[in-house]
């Protein structure tokens, strides 16, 4: 009978600019960030919460206070049955999705009945690159696998697939229409929970990152990111592991790159058990999940054959999805993954994405989630599948179905 | 609203002399609008070399509105952090300006009053200024900028036990930490002048009228560096671990203040300057709201102030000062006394039955004195001349011409006529006889004397040097001078005094023993002696309740038991926790088990501390009790304020600030209670009644509510004065 993994519901935290000097977020802890969500949860649907096995949360940078588990410290900080257990877990910008995948095998499995699922980054207070990694900073395992920056990546995939400034530029303008659009007509709604101050004050209701009026002409007036990075030596690093190209076309800015952003989200998982025990009214079903990866260096085309092989767990071929979500860590990134599934625009990430939300790294995967299950209700669709590009070269994908 | 005034010197330094409506100066609705006004002509100056902020009052500003704050119920957050709000962004324009600010501190600053300090680039303080921010003992933190800045100013490691501790600083050590700049300098015509010196002296130096937290890396060469490191620094992170467990060890987390405190000077070393001024905004905002804080604002700040204006003190002029005392006997309690009024420079004569008993009477305070100089604390000079002040001896001659005798003797009251009779006369005709005791009746005690109008209770707590209350007790004969002079004598002391009637077990040790009896009624009914000891500590007693018996002596407690049933005070087939008293009875009666200083009592005191003796678990201890420690709490809470209920309903307290400074100073009541009948107010009227009706159903009628707590319900009343 433990053989479906429903969600119940899926929530989120807005997302505001990640930065101490005037993110909105920022002077909220992410213990806060990832407790609302509990607690919203909590509320929504009054479950007995020691009836909850666990909390997986994903999170990128497990250090300062972010550090030492969240995901036990915030069932805790939610006032949680003591039962409940909790873990960080860290698959990069996939954490998410892979707490989403994780929990599902869980309740399948009958190992757990309810499961948390979600991620949690402050960005702000615990910037990107904090916890180090051998991954970027190890001199040997850089020469030995030509181990660049994200960035560089993105402009290498628009580079090979021949994306121009223009091509991104564009791909972003839409994001920024797409988003406000959403927003500004509640379709994100159902799953943000404003986050409140401790006199129950309200910090932040609504996305606040969303540039609702970009135009082409004003993408255009922004710097490449990572050109002076790139010609710092990771541009011949890439190259030596592309030699057909002539250089790299540094076409990726601050606009039509992922914001760095705060922000959380959490999905409530379940099995038929807990549904029957709880009386839950399920949204949705966690059909399947996959990861892969591949070439490390170009670092971010692994969404695309990550999607495939979920395709091919679920037996479904991309005609079987109505909606798609990929994470706009950058713009490259998502043209790559529509190229490689051969799928229009007007069926992806059809409420814009990261590049006017932002990408708070480990909570991403599991607001696709949300941002997903919303907008398949309100078209009264069935299936979509939300993907992500991961560091180290790995992709990961989810095909969820409305119940 | 007064007015603060404003006025350009030749030098073109403005001097604002702060001077609002009242006594002094306050940070209330007038004055965000004289510094709104103010602020807006500074402005608009053009060409001024600096600003003086300046008193025009002999404090230099007393701080918030407590009135204001302790009226804003949950809910009204918003209120209050709006109104918070807009004293910062004044404050903050303030520290903007271009020129140096410079606060002439001409005495009290604190609280608010510190934090527009604070807010100016330099501050001098005259001598005698009280400096400081001491919101943490109200309850509340200091939310004019007053955490953020410290922090920024002198560091998370040096400005946080500050912040914690609340101490209100004389100027030289407030210089010392680095809370103010400079010492009013003699040569200095005026404190005024010699801010106006101090501007003058920075000529053009545009980084002095510039607040080291707004340096800019790209504007002036150098950013703002936090002293001591950010949070990022493990060592301020391990220091924020270390100062947690410690405040609670304090607090118990009981007090929601310090833990805000913490919390929010990590935050002011790690958010940027404004979004911490923010934060603090919201926290201040959500304490005031606390049952804590209402508590003790209302406490210790209102019924304090009543209370040391002379609230229960008859209206007779002139106020009094004793210029000799006698004191008899020399014992723990009579040589505290004499420390004390020895202390405040009374000339004491201290009396035991044989010189040598009153000499080691006397050799406290040297031993004392000696501690205190060892430190550093007191000048070799100091100790001779507050001995020379003790007269011990054994000869009642000696008391002659006392203005005021304690009489310190045992608790007998055959032994009590006894010293009335004798020394008495030595009594200047006007003199007060203040006897010493917390059990035995004024009345009786009166009986002895010749002049019963001049008698009365000063009921001393141990040790008497240290503890800071004092219970006034009348008897029927006591007049009103006599009263007063004891009033005046306690607050000679520089102690608190309470004034309550003249019965059994007066109002603190009533009280007091309610909860004690009834810690042995949960020993009775089988709990672990260890859980109710634990579970008192939790409550935020000093100590739990069994150890308490222990420290005071079971023996003296069942001695004062028997002393009111032989006197027919009380009577034994009336007692609400019976069977706790057989459990006192079984250990000293039985097992002449008498305390910690009879070698034990409900413990067992050896090398390596103190455990249960193991005689009471066997006897008692039944682990298939199931009592919630929720109940176990609110009975040993309960108990008390139920009986200080009672005695104010029966007027043995007048007072509600006397019934809660009386518990509070007296007998140990948790601070975040405000007070046993403070306690009522804020857990509700209703909510209260149905508390104890609840557990008087599952423990006893002791529980019940006394019906001054229906009535008061039934009217929407709360004890207040």
């Amino acid at each position: 009978m433990n053989s479906t993994a429903y969600i119940f519901d899926a929530v989120r935290t807005p997302r505001s600019k990640g930065r101490m000097k005037d993110g909105t977020l920022a002077e909220v802890k992410p213990l806060a960030l990832g407790a609302t969500l509990l607690n919203e949860l909590h509320a929504r649907h009054a479950f007995d919460t020691a009836y909850v096995d666990d909390v997986l949360f994903g999170c990128v940078t497990p250090v300062g206070e972010q550090g030492s588990d969240v995901g036990k410290a915030i069932p805790m900080q939610a006032g949680w049955d003591e039962s409940v257990a909790g873990v960080q877990l860290d698959r990069f910008c996939g954490s998410g999705l892979e707490a989403t995948n994780m929990a599902a095998q869980k309740v399948m499995s009958g190992w757990s009945n309810l499961i948390v699922a979600g991620g949690v980054e402050s960005m702000s207070r615990v910037p990107m690159g904090s916890n180090g990694g051998a991954l970027f900073f190890d001199p040997e395992f850089k020469f030995d696998h030509l181990s660049v920056p994200q960035g560089i990546g993105a402009d290498l995939i628009a580079t090979i697939d021949g994306y121009s400034r223009e091509d991104v530029d564009a791909y972003a303008v839409e994001s920024q229409r797409r988003a406000a659009f959403a927003r500004d007509n509640g379709y994100f709604d159902r799953s943000v929970v404003p986050v409140k101050d401790i006199n129950g004050m309200t910090i932040l209701e609504k996305d606040d990152f969303i540039k609702a009026n970009t135009t082409m002409d004003t993408l255009a007036g922004l710097k490449p990111a990572f050109a002076a990075m790139g010609a710092s030596g990771l541009d011949d690093m890439a190259i030596t592991r592309y030699p057909e190209l002539q250089r790299v076309e540094h076409v990726h800015t601050a606009g039509n790159s992922s914001g760095i952003v705060d922000g959380a989200a959490a999905v409530l998982i379940g099995n038929e058990q807990a549904k029957q025990d709880l009386g839950l009214t399920p949204r949705a079903r966690i059909i399947a999940g996959a990861v892969t990866a591949n070439d490390p260096v170009v670092m971010l085309t692994a969404p695309g054959p990550a999607a495939h092989k979920c395709l091919n767990i679920a037996g479904m071929t991309p005609a079987d999805i109505d909606l798609w979500e990929i994470n706009e860590a950058f713009a490259s990134v998502a043209m790559r993954y529509m190229r490689d599934l051969n799928i229009s625009h007007e069926i992806t990430n059809v409420n814009g994405g990261a590049i006017a939300m932002g990408h708070p790294l480990g909570a991403t995967g599991a607001m696709l989630v949300s941002t997903m299950l919303d907008e398949l209700e309100r078209r009264d669709l069935t299936r979509g599948m939300v993907s992500l590009c991961i560091g180290g070269g790995m992709g990961i994908s989810t095909i969820i179905e409305r119940v | 609203m007064g007015q603060f005034h404003y006025q350009k010197d030749a030098h073109n330094i403005v001097t604002v002399t702060m001077d609002m409506a009242g006594a002094v100066n306050t940070m209330n609705a007038d004055y965000l609008s004289l510094m709104q006004d103010t602020l807006a002509r500074l402005q608009s100056e053009k060409d001024i070399q600096g600003v003086v902020f300046a008193s025009a009052k002999k404090t230099f500003f007393a701080g918030g509105d407590l009135k204001y704050m302790s009226g804003i119920e949950p809910g009204q957050q918003s209120e209050a952090f709006e109104f918070t709000e807009s004293i910062k962004a004044q404050l903050r324009l303030l520290e903007k300006l271009p020129v140096p600010v410079v606060a002439a501190i001409n005495g009290a600053a604190l609280g608010g009053g510190f934090e527009l300090c604070l807010a100016c680039n330099y501050r001098i303080a005259a001598p005698d200024a009280l400096v400081g921010l001491p919101e943490v003992q109200l309850g509340l933190l200091p939310g004019g900028g007053g955490i953020v800045r410290t922090v920024n100013l002198l560091g998370l490691q040096m400005a946080l036990p500050l912040l914690l501790e609340g101490k209100k600083q004389v100027a030289k050590k407030a210089h010392e930490i680095g809370l103010v700049d400079a010492l009013q300098d003699d040569s200095a015509a005026s404190l005024v002048e010699q801010a106006k010196q101090w501007i003058l002296a920075q000529g053009n130096n545009p980084l002095a009228g510039l607040q080291p937290w707004d340096r800019d890396k790209r504007q002036h060469g150098k950013a703002h560096k936090l002293p001591g490191g950010d949070m990022n620094q493990p060592k301020n992170a391990l220091f924020i671990a270390g100062v947690s467990a410690k405040t609670f060890q304090k607090t118990r987390g009981l007090l929601p203040a310090p833990q805000q405190i913490i919390d929010m000077a990590a935050e002011a070393a790690r958010l940027p300057f404004d979004r911490a001024l923010t934060l603090e905004s919201r926290k201040l905002a959500h304490l005031i709201t606390t049952p804590q804080a209402k508590n003790l604002i209302q406490t210790f700040f209102f019924q304090m102030n009543a209370l040391k204006q002379g609230a229960s003190r008859p209206n007779v002029e002139p106020r009094f000062s004793v210029q000799k005392l006698g004191i008899i006997g020399a014992g723990m309690m009579g040589q505290g006394i004499a420390f004390a009024a020895a202390k405040v420079g009374i000339e004491t004569v201290l009396m035991d039955v044989t010189l040598e008993k009153a000499q080691a009477g006397k050799a406290y305070s040297a031993a004392k004195m000696h501690k205190q100089t060892e430190k550093g604390r007191a000048t070799q000079a100091q100790t001779d001349a507050l001995l020379a002040l003790i007269t011990p001896t054994d000869n009642a001659e000696d008391m002659n011409g006392c203005d005021m005798v304690i009489e310190a003797v045992f608790e007998d009251k055959a032994l009590k006529h006894e010293m009335t009779q004798t020394i008495e006369p030595q009594l200047a005709s006007d003199g007060v006889w203040g006897s010493n005791t917390s059990t035995l009746p004024i009345a009786m005690l009166a009986e002895a004397s010749a002049k019963p109008a001049h008698f009365i209770g000063i009921h001393f707590f141990s040790p008497a040097d240290k503890m800071p209350l004092v219970e006034i007790i009348c008897g029927d004969k006591t007049n009103d001078v006599t009263l007063a002079k004891a009033f005046d004598f306690v607050q000679q002391l520089g102690k608190t005094p309470i004034v309550v009637k003249d019965n059994v077990g007066f109002y603190t040790s009533r009280t007091f023993e309610a909860q004690l009896t009834e810690a042995s009624q949960l020993v009775a009914e089988g709990v672990h002696p260890v859980r109710i000891d634990n579970l008192g500590v939790a409550i935020g007693m000093p100590v739990g309740p069994l150890t308490m018996m222990d420290e005071v002596s079971l023996k003296l407690l069942l001695h004062i038991r028997q002393t009111q049933l032989d006197l027919g005070l009380r009577h034994a087939d009336n007692e609400p926790a019976p069977q706790g008293l057989q459990v006192n009875d079984f250990l000293y009666r039985q097992h002449q088990r008498g305390g910690k200083q009879y070698g034990g009592g409900f413990y067992d005191y050896g090398e390596d501390g103190k455990r249960i003796w193991e005689g009471l678990q066997a006897e008692f201890y039944n682990p298939d009790v199931m009592i919630s420690d929720a109940d176990i709490k609110d009975r040993l809470v309960f108990r008390n304020v139920i009986e200080a209920l009672k005695c104010y309903e029966e007027g043995v307290v007048s007072s509600v600030a006397d019934a809660n400074l009386g518990a509070i100073l007296g007998i140990g009541a948790p601070t975040w209670t405000g007070g046993y009948l403070q306690f009522v107010n804020t857990y509700g009227l209703p909510q209260f009644i149905e508390r104890c009706e609840q557990l008087a159903e599952r423990y006893g009628p002791r529980f019940k509510a006394p019906e001054i707590v229906y009535e008061y319900a039934q009217a929407e009343k709360q004890f207040v004065d």
